[in-house]
């Protein structure tokens, strides 16, 4: 697996990636992690807030017991340990948007412990291992370009939970640590535990990246901290790579550092390096018993899981003989899979994955639309299919009918009908047309013989002057018959 | 009949409840007393206007043949305590003028049952002290004076204006926490009786926090039967606390007058410290006599960790302190410098103005041992050490029903005597900490007086949450003991 994956060539040699991702999530949930407020995203400022959120004397966190179902929702997901008991810590650092003064997290005893996914990139599966999942506090929102003089801080994310979700170093390249970064998300919507909208901030992640020669030790790695999109992993990491390799090969050392984004040249730079990292000063919340999970509970949640994009994906394959490209593009969203088994159900998998991922994806795709939206359910679709099979229209006649389908949502036998695009298969008909055009063109007649590659042009004349409607299997045969052609 | 104030809570309860006084008249009678005894500066608010209002209300429900356990009876409030609309100071500048707009739930309680707020107690800032002298607002004067001397004693800490206030008979009783004997040591010096329930008891929802995992409220009262009283309405289970625990409370006072005989009560040699005045060992051997008289059963026990229940205490406690204070930046609310460049000069000056000495000291001590390199040789040790005094009063209580010894290691001390030395002020903590370590009950009772007149106390050490036994030895010790000495009026 390891050497096909691709590798970086420098001006010394080659130079392997090795890329990491401690993904933040939002856990999908009507309250906050540690108090009542509500962790809807939208609301004006400062209007989410409880008397916890904004730390005021005394007041004293509540865990969520929804959020620790969600959390552990997802470690199942990421076929990952549960464990039983857990501990909540204080993370210490002063920042206006930290009321408490202290981020709730979990240091030393997370939730979840480890777990791994399969990832697909070209065609190809790896596995990506989980080293942990823990669940703690966001913080709230600075904005300092309001006023010139001072800041505001905005306190409705503080006490939303997340989950943070750190994988091993286990991603060779930019697009593995993209096709990672996407399967979380499609893990995570499968298992309605995070929305996955990125430009809401609920998914966010940091990106540690280290080079090294194939074969050796890791490299150092720097931290790129807070990306919020696919594209912008594969840039930060591309963009780190090349920076970590043109320093070694210039004879430059990598510091261990953290490093930011930015968005408009999509480059990283220095944020702060390893001397200034902060002394957190974790230590277990006194506020807060240890997380004990009864067990009977944990496999209560594990028989209420959802089949998940893994397990769908190996059950397209097997079930209906789909390719592993195909299988993934179909599972990666609940929707579009529950679309395609709607539609194989009774019918030929294969063909029905054909038309699903050329035609309709397509035809989303230029319309800007998304699975959810389509215009042709998967009902209508069936019976598209169920047309072609039995030979009510020819599959050409099949794709204008389905570009119809899809400009007016209408039903294919309904158009059908009323274009009068049944398939000609009265024999009568299509000899009558073969004759014609045989007393018309007694040229190509007799050249056919000589040079069969000519019958397709008897094909097509038929074709035009039924209007496309003939079976194309009978005027095969019978022009086949009366030309005296093999 | 008497002065109004001179009743115990408990026959103030009665005499309300068969209407023989109003609660305004105790309420103005004890506002009056306020008044008079602002020399002792026990209270950093008092709520007058509030008190009345309270009082009528209590009045007409009393009239009406409502009213819950303690209704109409007057009561000052330890000013850690959040009380809605009424300033929250916890002793210190950092909180001059903050407002809540929530009750704390052991208030919350109170009011339930019909009590009436007085006023808010002072304090030790953020009930780090044993003296009150930590208090912005000035030192607590203890009513309590040297027979023939005229200098001023503190009233122990940090529930100095408690205690003071309940000896001074400021209040009917006051509520009260402690983190490491903030209610049994200012009993023990104002001949009052103090209980510190077990951890989870009392709700900590709506008190400002020093050491989550210590902290815990009880009442400071007149005597054993009145703190019984405030116990049972004060404690109860609380789902905003996640330490709270859901167990029912008992009515503590029908435990009172049970007899003791058969109990066994464990002294343990340890808490007999080096350089411990020969009163206090005389007091504590009567205690032991008293309990035998009364039938209990005397067995000698040993608590070798004690020696090292300060030392963990002062880990633990500053640790939680350093990050529990973060949330003091003046942001929100509270104390802001006026003068500062940015977000970092903002803080410093803020919190450099805001806290007073002892303040910072315990923070930067609580940083300092929780910090990359230190954590596992102070704070991680500590509560393996924790762990290991717990499981040594466990042990201790497989044979035992009760532990007895001195409450503190003197009687109340001149102002400014200690208020230099802090391992000195520290060692006023040596007999109670360990209950706070361990999680238990403890109670400090008036037992007797020294040469110069000034009150002792001795404390019993009950199982976590059987409070009920430790009443029952309360009550049995303070018959035995027969303590009727009251401070001389000399602040009104």
């Amino acid at each position: 697996m390891t050497e096909s994956r691709k590798l970086l060539k420098g001006e010394t040699g080659d130079w392997e990636v090795v890329i990491g991702l401690e993904v933040h999530a939002q856990v999908s949930s009507k309250s906050k992690l540690f108090s009542g407020a509500s962790a809807q995203y939208g609301a004006g400022p400062n209007e989410n807030v409880s008397l916890v959120d904004a730390a005021m004397p005394g007041m004293l966190p509540v865990i969520n017991r929804y959020c620790v179902e969600q959390a552990v929702k997802t470690g199942l997901g990421l076929n990952a340990k549960i464990n039983q008991w857990s501990r909540f810590d204080r993370k210490n650092y002063f920042y206006p948007d930290l009321p408490q003064g202290y981020q709730i997290s979990q240091y030393k005893d997370p939730i979840v412990g480890e777990g791994e996914v399969e990832v697909e990139v070209d065609g190809q599966e790896i596995t990506v291992g989980i080293e942990r999942l823990h669940l703690e506090q966001d913080a709230g929102k600075s904005i300092h370009d309001l006023s010139p003089k001072e800041s505001y801080v905005d306190l409705n994310r503080s006490g939303v939970a997340l989950m943070e979700i750190v994988s091993r170093p286990d991603m060779r390249s930019a697009d593995e640590a993209a096709a990672y970064f996407t399967k979380l998300r499609t893990i995570l919507r499968y298992l309605g535990t995070c929305d996955g909208n990125m430009e809401e901030g609920s998914m966010r992640a940091d990106v540690n990246v280290s080079v090294r020669r194939p074969g050796e030790p890791y490299g150092t790695r720097t931290e790129t901290k807070n990306i919020n999109s696919i594209r912008y992993v594969k840039q930060a990491v591309e963009y780190e790579a090349r920076r970590q390799i043109e320093v070694i090969e210039r004879g430059g050392k990598i510091d261990q550092e953290t490093r930011l984004f930015n968005v408009a040249t999509g480059e990283t730079r220095t944020m702060r390096s390893k001397e200034d990292a902060h002394d957190y000063r974790y230590f277990p919340d006194p506020d807060l018993l240890p997380l004990e999970l009864d067990p009977a509970w944990v496999e209560e949640i594990r028989k209420g899981l959802p089949e998940l994009p893994d397990a769908k994906k190996h059950r397209f394959m097997s079930d209906y003989g789909l390719s592993l490209y195909d299988a993934a593009v179909l599972s990666q969203e609940r929707a579009k899979a529950d679309y395609f088994e709607t539609l194989a159900e009774g019918r030929d998998g294969k063909l029905a994955s054909n038309w699903l991922t050329t035609e309709l994806f397509g035809a989303l795709n230029k319309a800007g639309k998304e699975i959810e939206q389509s215009p042709i359910s998967a009902v209508q679709l069936g019976k598209l299919i169920d047309l072609i099979a039995d030979k009510t229209i020819s599959g050409r006649i099949a794709k204008d009918v389905f570009a119809i389908m899809f400009e007016t949502g209408a039903d294919p036998d309904k158009i059908v009908e009323e274009r009068g695009l049944k398939q000609v298969t009265d024999t009568g008909a299509i000899e009558a047309a073969i004759d014609a055009i045989i007393a018309a063109n007694p040229e190509q007649v007799a050249q056919v013989k000589e040079k069969p590659k000519t019958f397709g042009w008897f094909v097509g004349q038929v074709m035009k002057s039924t209007g496309g409607k003939a079976n194309p299997q009978a005027v095969n045969e019978l022009l086949k018959k009366k030309l005296g052609v093999e | 009949m008497t002065n109004i104030t001179d009743l115990t809570l408990a026959d103030l309860r009665d005499a309300l409840k068969s209407k023989k006084v109003s609660s305004l008249e105790a309420t103005d009678a004890y506002l009056s007393n306020i008044e008079k005894a602002r020399e002792l500066n026990a209270f950093v608010t008092v709520t007058a206007d509030r008190a009345r209002e309270m009082a009528k209300a209590s009045d007409a429900r009393i009239a009406k043949g409502d009213g819950g356990a303690i209704e109409g009876v007057p009561l000052g409030i330890k000013d850690l305590f959040c009380t809605q609309g009424v300033q929250s100071t916890a002793g210190s500048h950092i909180l001059e003028g903050f407002v809540p707009t929530y009750e704390s739930s052991v208030s919350a309680n109170l009011w339930r049952d019909g009590a009436v707020m007085l006023g808010k107690l002072n304090m030790d800032e953020f009930a780090m002290g044993s003296s009150n002298e930590t208090s912005y607002f000035g030192p607590v004067i203890n009513p309590w004076r040297a027979k023939g001397g005229n200098s001023k004693l503190t009233p122990g800490g940090s529930s100095g204006g408690s205690s003071a206030g309940v000896a001074a008979h400021l209040c009917a009783a006051a509520t009260a926490t402690d983190t490491g004997g903030s209610i049994r040591q200012p009993a023990s010096l104002t001949a009052t009786v103090g209980v510190k329930p077990t951890y989870g008891r009392c709700s900590r929802w709506g008190v400002v926090a020093f050491a989550s995992s210590l902290d815990q409220a009880g009442p400071i009262a007149r005597d054993v039967r009145d703190s019984a009283i405030m116990l049972r309405s004060m404690a109860g289970h609380d789902p905003k606390d996640s330490t709270s625990i859901d167990r029912p409370v008992p009515d503590y006072e029908s435990s009172l007058g049970q007899s003791v005989k058969g109990l066994k009560i464990g002294v343990p040699k340890e808490y007999r410290i080096d350089g411990m005045p020969g009163e206090i060992e005389k007091l504590w051997a009567d205690g032991i006599k008293w309990m035998k008289d009364a039938g209990c059963e005397i067995v000698d026990i040993s608590l070798p960790l004690t020696k090292y229940a300060l030392p963990v205490y002062y880990i633990v406690a500053p640790a939680e302190a350093s990050s529990n204070l973060a949330r003091y930046d003046g942001v929100r609310y509270g104390h802001r410098a006026k003068e500062y460049s940015d977000v970092l000069s903002m803080y410093s000056n803020t919190r450099a103005e805001g806290f007073g000495k002892e303040v910072q000291r315990r923070i930067m001590i609580g940083a300092y041992v929780l910090s990359a390199g230190y954590y596992d040789a102070y704070y991680l040790r500590a509560q393996k050490v924790r762990k290991r005094i717990f499981d040594e009063f466990v042990d201790a209580f497989s044979k035992v029903d009760l532990i007895l010894t001195p409450s503190a290691p003197s009687a109340a001390f001149a102002l400014g005597e200690k208020s230099n030395d802090p391992v000195q002020m520290y060692l006023n903590d040596v007999f109670t900490v360990t209950a706070n370590l361990a999680g238990l009950p403890g109670a400090s009772v008036p037992a007797g007086l020294d040469e110069r007149g000034l009150p002792l106390g001795l404390q019993l050490i009950a199982k976590p949450f059987d409070e009920e036994t430790m009443f029952k030895g309360m009550y049995a010790l303070e018959q035995a003991a027969a303590f009727k000495a009251r401070p001389e009026v000399w602040w009104a």
